[in-house]
């Protein structure tokens, strides 16, 4: 290992604390026993306790886990299937235009999104809640899924769906038995991106979302404009623990799966 | 003569197992396969020989169903195979890079095939047996791909392309990634398997050497073409071209113009020099334009002048010391360099010629082939 100098180590604490700095606070306040959010009056886990009955938040963190699962893999499917389409259709008519517009969610601000697709589901007459929101969710996060399962796609070697084919599957059944279980790292981390994604949206999802349904951030949003409480903060530093977990569990299946990947064509080089 | 000679291009009575018919295949305006008709015949062992990039793979990939043609048909067994999918064939390829299924075990992916064919476990299980028997793999049938050698990879990919039993086998370079020692075994290793098992083997190469050691015909390519189709000895022994003579082993080209009394031809290839006698079977035009090719190991090199029909006086110009042969380059008055080749039969130091020697070579008539392109 490399020692770090002084300015490295000064640029690093800088910038990590700049990022973790407003978690952290957070995150220990959740565990104040004091009802005043900004007085410190020791360590307690009261406020987890009594988020347990809160039935309007319960309903909330239920209506997003289920808008997160659906959408999620939704997205993951589609994703997938517009992901296997450009890297392997090869040059079709339009598929420069197709892959723009695939991508151009990603860096469309969320708001117009969000407004455009309340637009659509009022012109279509489809009254908002839940459904609308797994709807809205899938949209913007297919696109994360297909730049995560394409990237993998790129390296994969075509000669084994060809040799599926000549073995005597179909194309699908190739793409079953071959394809998809050695992009399966990449998939499952599509997933979690999603997930995790769908989780934590606000702007999207309060365009999208209608009384009959609402999500944790919105939730958690508009309690806020009452006043923060020690509530919300259990709340959220229990949305930080599930959305690092998920990205953390993303990453390190795609880097376990390059490392693999590399182990194998290293064999393959040596022999 | 043995009396079971195996050459049923020379029967006119056997169809063809795979038949090409004006076969073209252009890649936008490129064209890949230029007009190929072509016979292969059940248990024959054809090897594609060629520069890279003259399309032999192409070739193959027709053959296994990833390319269409752009015009003229592929005949398999007699029947047109253009609407038959890859998968729907009596046909296994074995892939350039191998194409072993990283996530399955090697017992697995000499399964595959049969799976897919929805056979009893019992029978898949006895085949994949014997097919690790046959390719000895036995020790090996639970390691995935990764986890072993380069010469076990190339097995494991022979043996799941031969499960299915195969009416023809395609083999694209089987035996580019092998080191010379284990290459030459597998050649070999081949051929038995081939024997064995009947099948017909079609195998793309680029080494003149592995053609000519495993095919029963050999055809050689050149942008898309067939430029000669013929056993390995009779390509060696007779090429009808220039450029095959060139490109299967080494050869002395001199340039000549032909005047043709019978079967002899006298050639004029030099300014002051005496003619070449050569012996033909083809028609010279008087002083047709035409080129003798004489493989370096039908040259005698002498200090005397021999009596032979053609012979020549030059000098040594360099030695070039193979082992069990040596081949001498021999600079001609004309400013030509042939090339003549002895088996070091002696120990080196009682060898009887060095740089700088004044010497003669001396070939047959019959020794070379003379040639109109
Ligand atoms: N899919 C393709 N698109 C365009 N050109 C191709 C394609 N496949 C092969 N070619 C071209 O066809 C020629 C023959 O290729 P190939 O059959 O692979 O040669 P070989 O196997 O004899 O080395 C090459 O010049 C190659 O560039
Ligand atoms: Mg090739």
């Amino acid at each position: 290992m490399r020692r770090l100098s002084w300015f490295n180590v000064t640029s690093l604490t800088l910038g990590l604390a700049f990022l973790y700095l407003p978690m952290v606070v957070l995150v220990i306040y959740s565990f104040n026993a004091s009802k005043l959010v900004t007085v410190w009056a020791g360590f307690s886990t009261r406020w987890y306790g009594e988020l347990l009955h809160n039935e309007a938040f319960l309903d909330a963190a239920w209506v997003t886990l289920k808008v997160a699962v659906v959408s999620s893999t939704m997205a993951t499917v589609l994703g997938t299937m517009a992901a296997y389409v450009l890297v392997r259709a090869g040059r079709f008519y339009g598929r420069t235009l197709f892959s723009g517009m695939i991508y151009a969610p990603l860096v469309m601000p969320e708001v117009i999104t969000g407004l455009s697709l309340l637009l659509l589901f009022i012109g279509i007459g489809l009254d908002r809640g839940i459904f609308t929101i797994i709807l809205a969710h899938t949209t913007f996060s297919m696109c994360y899924v297909s730049v995560v399962v394409s990237s993998r796609l790129v390296s994969f070697d075509r000669a084994l769906e060809e040799a599926a084919l000549d073995l005597g599957c179909t194309p699908f059944a190739a793409f079953r038995l071959v394809t998809l279980p050695i992009i399966a790292p990449a998939v499952i981390a599509g997933w979690l991106l999603a997930f995790t994604l769908s989780l934590d949206d606000l702007v999207i999802a309060s365009f999208a979302a209608g009384p009959s349904a609402t999500t944790l951030p919105i939730k958690i949003y508009s309690a806020v404009r009452l006043g923060v409480s020690p509530e919300i903060n259990a709340l959220s530093t229990i949305m930080i623990a599930i959305v690092t977990i998920g990205v953390i569990t993303a990453s390190l299946l795609t880097k376990r799966a390059a490392v693999r990947r590399n182990a194998e064509e290293h064999a393959a080089d040596r022999a | 003569m043995p009396q079971t000679v195996f050459a049923p291009w020379n029967d006119p009575d056997e169809k063809p197992l795979i038949s090409f018919q004006g076969v073209t295949k252009r890649f936008g305006d490129f064209t890949a396969i230029d007009d190929i008709t072509l016979g292969i015949y059940a248990r024959e062992f054809f090897a594609l020989l060629g520069p890279s990039g003259c399309g032999k793979t192409t070739l193959m990939r027709m053959l296994g169903g990833f390319e269409t043609p752009s015009a003229g048909t592929i005949l398999l067994a007699g029947q047109d195979i253009a609407p038959v999918p890859p998968n729907k064939r009596a046909v296994n390829m074995m892939f350039q890079s191998y194409a072993l299924f990283p996530h399955l075990s090697v017992w697995d992916n000499i399964a595959f095939g049969l799976r897919r064919e929805g056979r009893d476990k019992a029978a898949i299980a006895a085949r994949v047996e014997e097919m690790l028997k046959l390719t000895r793999l036995e020790k090996f049938s639970h390691r995935k791909p990764h986890q072993i050698s380069g010469g076990q990879r190339q097995r494991v990919a022979l043996a799941r392309s031969l499960a299915k039993a195969p009416k023809l086998l395609l083999l694209d370079e089987p035996l580019g990634a092998l080191d010379r020692k284990l290459r030459e075994e597998t050649q070999f290793e081949l051929m038995d398997i081939q024997e064995k098992t009947g099948t017909t083997f079609v195998i793309v190469t680029h080494d003149q050497e592995e053609a000519m050691t495993v095919a029963s015909r050999v055809a050689v390519m050149d942008e898309g073409r067939l430029i000669q189709v013929a056993t390995p000895d009779r390509i060696y022994e007779t090429p009808d071209s220039v450029y095959v003579a060139d490109f299967i082993g080494d050869v002395n080209i001199i340039e000549a113009s032909a005047r043709q009394s019978g079967d002899k031809v006298s050639l004029a290839w030099a300014e002051g020099q005496l003619p070449l006698i050569a012996t033909t079977t083809k028609t010279f035009a008087p002083d047709q334009h035409c080129w003798l090719a004489i493989r370096p190991e039908k040259i005698a090199i002498s200090a005397e002048r021999p009596k032979a029909a053609n012979a020549l006086q030059g000098r040594i110009l360099d030695i070039a010391y193979l082992g069990n042969i040596s081949t001498y380059h021999v600079a001609l008055p004309s400013g030509q360099v042939l090339k003549a080749q002895t088996a070091n039969t002696r120990r080196i130091e009682r060898r009887s010629f060095t740089w700088e020697d004044e010497v003669w070579i001396s070939w047959t008539d019959t020794a070379g082939v003379l040639l109109d392109k």
